[in-house]
Order: structure tokens, then C-alpha cells, then sequence
């Protein structure tokens, strides 16, 4: 069964200054399955991500040309609003970088700025988004607590939690369990596969481990080129290049 | 569940507008307050000129700048008394101000424990608050008696105790704050290796400071001296209340002085009645804009060339 | 060492200035001092106050902050903000802040002087107010820019995922998250205002009234300390110790309450 097409990537090149950070990058991406771009560091995995949601434009040096379709819309060359388009997708970053408010009000942030200000419509929707981040068991009663008094787990599920209440129908994560500890990288990993059911998950991380426990689809980038790119089964098992078979092997340089 | 299906789209595209109008509003004054704050400079500049530009016409810059005539009911507006009691006072007080900068700030950052630099840090702070006039105050209460009760009748002079000395003690305690906070941050940024290179060479800590920090802090150090000596040479009141305030050029640490700012101060009240004396003054006001912008504009440059070796 | 030496000469410096101003201004510091405005022969040694210079200087720095303020911060946030991407912009004018900052006070003064007698107005406390505001603005915004500057980006980065217009992450972010180092620029611009003499000698006269419109000349306080020092009468000078004493506490209540302000717990701040 052929997976439909939620971002399709073609031609796309960025470079900053004489650097080439991204060459020639042609690349589909499935709907509601967990896409993961593996790769050494360096290999511009973080920078590919970040111009799915256009965050590349707050680096002035960067040039980029190419397309990016996210459901037919171009998002690098489009007249509409650019702060819309990035609703679609929500951001998990390496470090959580919660709002500097209380807990409730960093899950209600993206809605109140999209207009929703009755109370009992926010506690609701709240408290669902808390839920699926696995967090509302942890912080219901004390929702009025400022959000740096949570520990960096649940930080980073309150970011998670706080992106998913935008209602988004991508999810970005930047190796989001990169600065947590075992169990609450277990508790993230196993909240993605739940959510790929409802949301397009595009990962990027350098634990190869962790890609093999979750991953649909691997997307293995070297200095800015996609070496290869497939279903998880054909590539970690019958990889065709040769350097991703040294990476799976772990003798990598 | 999609809450989007719950919101009439009417509803929902009037909020979109509201939204974005609002964007839209703040950041245009955020331009405007942009544009009024970048040309502010460019104002001041040229309402100055503008003023002075009467007298300018009438004797060249050169005439105005190097005579030491001031006799402004006879026209004639000779500066170089009162730029040469700026010189000396802002002389005066670096040459007081920038050992004793340098010197603390290498103690504070290097030698000194923690709870030196804790008590050091508000003491800065309050010392950079006090308005001018304070100084000044405490500048008659004090450093002026001084002066003429015990420095001068040591070295055998006789002074009133109003005198450039006085204006430079004065000015020297003003700009130390400053320089200090530059200085403790230049040395701060020092790499610790260097230091550690230095050391396992087999020098001792002070000479370690002496030829090598201090070699690789020169710019910094020459920067933060710049910088006080534009911040002194546009000092008012305080150098007013203390300096003498006498048309002469001062010819000892002793005497009297009347530097360019408190000629500014002191005459603004007959600058209408006198012919051409409004612009006199401007012109002293913009000759201090000037001297101090090139100062500052010399210092920060020195400061961004550093920081681009880094 | 010569060093500890040198550190000392400073720390006694400030308690000298302190103290000397203590002494010579407490015994002249009566509650009438503060609390009335110059009656008939004040300055000649008779009853009444400062109580004009007072309230005169606290409506021109209250004034002159606030519209300080309303300029300022909208800058200090577009640099960090909204051209963030801009980096050759926001660097020159952070470099043309850094020369207006060095500019002494009297050529605002000089400057708003010329620019009264253009217009025709008379001394007043709207052109004492104009004319420390901009003599405050550059210290506003490079103190708030400070401040600005240390966000990292991952918040901005963060925010803007969300979906959220520069203009949202400004002010609901930015400026949640900086708020005590905010407040701190802006004590530290009330200070300069209230105790900066050159700007206001040209600008806004002096008077014995406590101001009730806009237009008329009013006392400050620096100059309130200046005026009554030049007085050869004892009691006047007596006077101008105290006065001196007054504005000196200001000052230092102000540095209490930036200390404060800094050191607070910040409730909502994220602590990177």
C-alpha cells in the first residue's frame, strides 16, 4: 500500500555564504508514519528540518532554493501567511524551551494567540493536550506553578503538549530526548508512536538505537546529501550504500 | 478532534484581522520609534551647526578654535582659554582615574576573593548613579578645602582651593566607575590559557599580568581610557562647581579654570542679549559633540576590532 | 599591595561622598524642608521648602521615563526580535546608541535650548520633559537591549513554531522573560533624570510653584542644590546640603530597588 505524501522536498539547496549546508535534496515524506533523518554531525539533519518550518529564515546568511510542498503548498515560494503555515507543524527542540509563564498558560499560549479566550474552552482543550503528553497526571494541580519549576522531562513533554494545542498535523522533533534522561526519553519515544496515528512525525536524531525502535521510514544524510532513504526494514536491514552500511555498523568516522 | 470545526469561519476570520492588524500596528511604531532614535543624532548635529553656523560665517573655525580672546561685548569669541582648561582637567583626571582603574580592576580580577568582588560590584553601581551635582557638592565640602588648607600651603602654593586640581580630583572619581567596568570586563574575557601558558613558563602571577595580560588587554585598555576621557571632557556641573570658573588660562594645578561645558552653563543667560553670543555657545556645544563622538566613535572602534580578532 | 590600595582609595571615595554629605546635610533636614514650597525670604534664610523642586523633578523624570519607555522598548525589542535576521542592522544601530550614550548632557541641553527659541517657547517643563527624554533614550534602550540580548534563540525559535507574529513574541515573550533587567534599565534611566542638572538648567527654568501645566517653568532639584550653594548666605547653604541630602537618598533608594530587582526570584523566567 502506497503511503501517501505529506511533504515532498525537491531541488532544495541551502547555503551559507561558500558553505553548501544542503545539496540537492529530493525527498518525500509519509503521512502519518515517523520519518527519521539519521546522520553523523554536521551532516545538516538539524538545518533540513529546520527549513521544513521556514525557522531558517531568522539566519540572514542562509540562501535557499528549491521547493518544499507541505499538501501541495510551497511553503518557500507562497504568498499566504507565514505564521499559519507554521501552525501546521509544531517544533520539539533538543533543549525544551518552555514559555516564560505558568504551565497552563504555556499550553494555552498558541491558543490564545489564535483567538480562543473562554475559559472553559481553554481548561478543556488543556487538559487534553496535557493528557496526550502524558504530563496531566503530574502537574494538574498545580497548573499556576511557573514552568521552570518543572523537572527538564516534563518540560519537555509540557513543549510537547504545548506544540500539539496548536492543532498541528506535522510534528518536528530535533533529538528531543538528546537532553533527558532514560525514562523520560522512553516515555517521548513511546508518545510518538501513539501520536504518528494522528500526526506526520519527522525526527531527526543521531541515536541509532533509537531510530531502529521507532522509525517508518529512514532518511541517512552525509555533509548535506541524502546517502539513502527508504522504509526502516530496507534500509537497516538490506542497506545498499556503503556508507550506510559502515554507519549501521557502528564503525563510522 | 478538530475544535477548528466548532468556530464559525466569519467569527474566526474576523479575530485573523484583528490579529494581524495589531501585529501590523505595533511594529510600525516600532519602526517609527526606530527612525526617531536613528536620527536623533543626525538632529542634534545639525540644529547645533545650524546655530552656530552665524558666527562661522563672520570668523573662521581656525580664529574661533586658537584664540584666547574672549571679550564677547567686542565680538570676539576666542575659545582656546576654555579648551585648554577642558585639557587640563580631563588630562588631570585620567592621569588620576586610569592607575587607579587599572590597578583595581587587576586586583578585582585576579587576585581578589569572591566577597571583595561582591562588595565591589554595588559600590560601582551607586558610585556610576550619583547625579553630578552630588559631586559637586561634595567636591566644595570636601577636595576644595582640601586643597587650599593642606596640598597647596605643602607645596608652597596659595590657591583658593577652586582649581583645576580640584575640577580633576572630581572629574577622576566621576569617570572611575566607568572605565572600571569596561576594564574588569576586558580582563574578565581574557582566556584563562593564556595566563596558563604563561605561568608553566616559569613567571610569577605578577609578572605573568604585567607583560602578557596586559599586553593582550592593551586595546581594551586603551578603549576604556577613551571612553573616560570623552565622558570627562563633557562633564558639567560638578567641574563647574569646583574649577573656578575664571577667563584665564590656568597656568598651574592650582589655579583657576573654566573649562568648555561650564562656559556653555554659565552664559546660556545672556546668550540673547549679546550679539552673536547664541551662537558662541553653540558653537562651544557642538565642538564638544564633536570632540566627544570622535572619542567615542575611536574607542568603540577599537572595541569591535578586538572583538573581531577574538 | 599597592592593588588592595588602589580597590580601597574607591570604596572610601564613595563613603566619603556619602558621609560628607550626611553629615553637612542632616542637621539642615527638617520635615518643613520637604514638605513646602519656598516661602516670602527663603532665599534669604527664611521659612519654606523645596517641596517645588521635589515634586518638579519627580513630574520630569516620571514624565521623561515614561516616554522614554514608549520609544525605547518597542526598539530594544524590534533589534532582538523582528531583525534579528538583520544582523548588520541591529549591530549599527547598537554602535549608534553606544555614541549618543557618550553625549554629555549639556548639549541636550544646548540642543533643546536652540530648538525652544526656534518654536518661541519660554522655559517650561514640556521642553524640560522633551529634552531628557532623549538625553535617556539611548541609556533606555542600550540597558534594555543588554537584557534582550541574552534570550537564546530556542525560545525565539520555540515562539515562532508556534505560529506566533514577531510582534506576539515581543511583547508576550521577550518581555515576560526580561522583565527584572527591564525594570532595572528603567530605574537606572529615572536616576539619570532626576539628578542630571546641564539638560534641565537651559530648559526649564526655575520656580517657586509647584507646576500645574505643562508650559511653566519649573524647580528641579539638582538645580534647587546648585542655586542654593551659590547663595552667600549660611543658612542657604546649610540648605543646599540638605537638599543635596534629599536627592542623594533618592538616588540610593533607587539602587536598593534595582539591586532588588535583579536579585528577585524570578517567578516565570526560565533559568537556561
Amino acid at each position: 500500500m502506497e503511503d501517501r505524501t505529506k511533504i515532498k522536498i525537491s531541488e532544495l539547496n541551502l547555503s551559507i555564504g561558500k558553505q553548501q549546508i544542503l545539496k540537492d535534496i529530493n525527498l518525500e515524506i509519509p503521512e502519518k508514519k515517523i520519518t527519521v533523518i539519521l546522520g553523523p554531525s554536521g551532516c545538516g539533519k538539524t538545518t533540513l528540518l529546520k527549513s521544513l518550518n521556514r525557522l531558517t529564515d531568522l539566519y540572514p546568511e542562509m540562501k535557499v532554493s528549491g521547493n518544499i510542498l507541505i499538501d501541495d503548498d510551497d511553503i518557500l515560494h507562497t504568498n499566504k501567511d507565514i505564521t499559519l503555515l507554521r501552525q501546521k507543524m509544531g517544533l520539539l527542540s533538543q533543549r525544551p524551551y518552555p514559555l516564560p509563564m505558568n504551565i497552563y498558560n504555556n499550553v494555552a499560549f498558541g491558543l490564545r494567540i489564535s483567538g480562543r479566550k473562554k475559559r472553559q474552552f481553554l481548561d478543556k482543550r488543556v487538559e487534553h493536550y496535557l493528557k496526550q503528553a502524558n504530563l496531566w497526571d503530574e502537574v494538574k494541580d498545580r497548573l499556576k506553578d511557573p514552568a521552570s519549576a518543572l523537572s527538564i522531562g516534563q518540560q519537555q513533554r509540557l513543549c510537547l503538549a504545548r506544540g500539539l494545542a496548536v492543532d498541528p498535523e506535522i510534528i518536528l522533533a530535533d533529538e528531543p530526548t538528546s537532553a533527558l534522561d532514560p525514562i523520560s526519553s522512553e516515555v517521548i519515544e513511546k508518545k510518538f508512536v501513539e501520536l504518528k496515528q494522528q500526526y506526520t512525525i519527522v525526527m531527526v536524531t543521531h541515536v541509532l538505537r533509537q531510530a531502529r525502535r521507532i522509525a517508518d521510514y529512514v532518511v541517512f544524510m552525509y555533509l548535506g546529501e541524502i546517502i539513502e532513504q527508504g522504509t526502516a526494514s530496507e534500509v537497516f536491514e538490506y542497506p545498499k550504500q556503503e556508507m550506510t552500511k559502515q554507519y549501521l555498523k557502528g564503525s563510522f568516522n | 478532534m478538530n475544535y477548528k470545526s466548532f468556530q464559525s469561519k466569519d467569527v474566526f476570520r474576523c479575530f485573523k484581522v484583528k490579529r494581524h492588524l495589531r501585529s501590523k500596528l505595533h511594529t510600525t511604531w516600532m519602526v517609527i520609534a526606530l527612525m526617531i532614535v536613528i536620527l536623533l543624532p543626525i538632529f542634534l548635529g545639525i540644529g547645533l551647526y545650524v546655530k552656530s553656523a552665524m558666527l562661522l560665517r563672520e570668523q573662521s573655525l581656525f580664529e574661533l578654535l586658537f584664540s584666547s580672546d574672549w571679550r564677547p561685548l567686542a565680538g570676539k569669541f576666542g575659545f582656546l582659554t576654555f579648551i585648554i582648561s577642558s585639557l587640563w582637567v580631563t588630562v588631570i583626571s585620567l592621569l588620576i582615574a586610569g592607575p587607579i582603574c587599572l590597578l583595581t580592576s587587576i586586583h578585582l580580577t585576579q587576585y581578589a576573593k569572591n566577597w571583595v568582588l561582591k562588595v565591589m560590584h554595588p559600590v560601582i553601581d551607586i558610585l556610576a548613579g550619583i547625579p553630578s551635582v552630588i559631586f559637586g557638592v561634595w567636591g566644595i565640602l570636601i577636595i576644595v578645602p582640601f586643597i587650599s588648607d593642606y596640598l597647596a600651603p605643602l607645596l608652597g602654593k596659595q590657591s583658593s582651593g577652586y582649581s583645576i586640581l580640584a575640577g580633576g580630583i572630581v572629574l577622576a572619581v566621576m569617570i572611575i566607575p566607568f572605565i572600571l567596568n569596561i576594564l574588569i570586563d576586558v580582563f574578565r574575557t581574557l582566556p584563562d590559557e593564556l595566563k596558563e601558558a604563561s605561568l608553566s613558563l616559569g613567571t610569577t602571577k605578577w609578572q605573568t599580568i604585567k607583560l602578557v595580560l596586559v599586553r593582550k588587554a592593551f586595546p581594551g585598555i586603551i578603549s576604556a581610557f577613551g571612553l573616560g576621557v570623552s565622558r570627562a571632557f563633557g562633564e558639567t556641573i560638578a567641574v563647574l562647581m569646583v574649577v573656578g570658573n575664571v577667563t584665564t588660562i590656568p597656568k598651574g594645578l592650582f589655579q583657576p579654570g573654566y573649562p568648555l561645558p561650564a562656559l556653555i552653563a554659565n552664559n546660556y543667560g545672556e546668550m540673547l542679549s549679546i550679539p552673536l553670543y547664541d551662537s558662541a555657545l553653540m558653537l562651544a556645544a557642538l565642538v564638544l559633540f564633536v570632540v566627544v563622538m570622535l572619542f567615542n566613535l575611536g574607542s568603540r572602534y577599537a572595541i569591535t576590532r578586538i572583538e573581531e580578532m577574538e | 599591595m599597592l592593588m588592595f590600595l588602589s580597590t580601597s582609595i574607591i570604596v572610601i571615595s564613595l563613603t566619603l561622598i556619602i558621609v560628607s554629605i550626611l553629615y553637612k546635610g542632616l542637621p539642615s533636614l527638617t520635615w518643613e524642608m520637604i514638605s513646602q514650597t519656598p516661602k516670602g525670604g527663603f532665599y534669604f534664610g527664611k521659612e519654606g521648602g523645596i517641596l517645588n523642586a521635589i515634586i518638579g523633578s519627580l513630574y520630569l523624570a516620571l514624565a521623561s521615563t515614561s516616554l522614554a519607555l514608549v520609544i525605547g522598548l518597542p526598539v530594544a525589542l524590534m533589534m532582538n526580535v523582528h531583525l534579528i535576521k538583520h544582523k548588520k542592522l541591529v549591530n549599527g544601530i547598537r554602535f549608534l546608541l553606544d555614541l549618543l550614550w557618550g553625549v554629555p548632557s549639556i548639549v541636550y541641553g544646548a540642543f533643546g535650548f536652540s530648538i525652544m527659541i526656534y518654536f518661541g517657547l519660554k522655559t517650561s517643563l514640556l521642553a524640560g520633559i522633551l529634552t531628557v527624554t532623549l538625553f535617556i533614550i539611548p541609556i533606555m534602550v542600550r540597558g534594555m537591549d543588554e537584557v534582550l540580548k541574552t534570550i537564546p534563540r530556542g525560545m525565539l525559535e520555540s515562539s515562532m513554531s508556534l505560529g506566533a507574529t514577531s510582534s506576539e513574541i515581543s511583547y508576550r515573550v521577550y518581555l515576560r522573560q526580561a522583565i527584572p533587567g527591564l525594570v532595572t534599565a528603567i530605574l537606572l534611566s529615572f536616576g539619570r533624570g532626576i539628578g542630571d542638572a546641564a539638560s534641565v538648567l537651559f530648559t526649564t527654568g526655575y520656580t517657586d510653584h509647584i507646576p500645574t501645566a505643562l508650559n511653566q517653568p519649573t524647580a528641579t532639584l539638582p538645580l534647587a542644590i546648585f542655586f542654593q550653594l551659590s547663595s552667600p548666605i549660611p543658612e542657604v547653604q546649610e540648605r543646599a546640603y540638605a537638599s543635596a541630602l534629599v536627592l542623594t537618598i533618592i538616588i540610593l533608594a533607587i539602587s536598593i530597588l534595582t539591586r532588588f530587582f535583579s536579585k528577585k526570584y524570578q517567578k516565570n523566567r526560565i533559568k537556561q
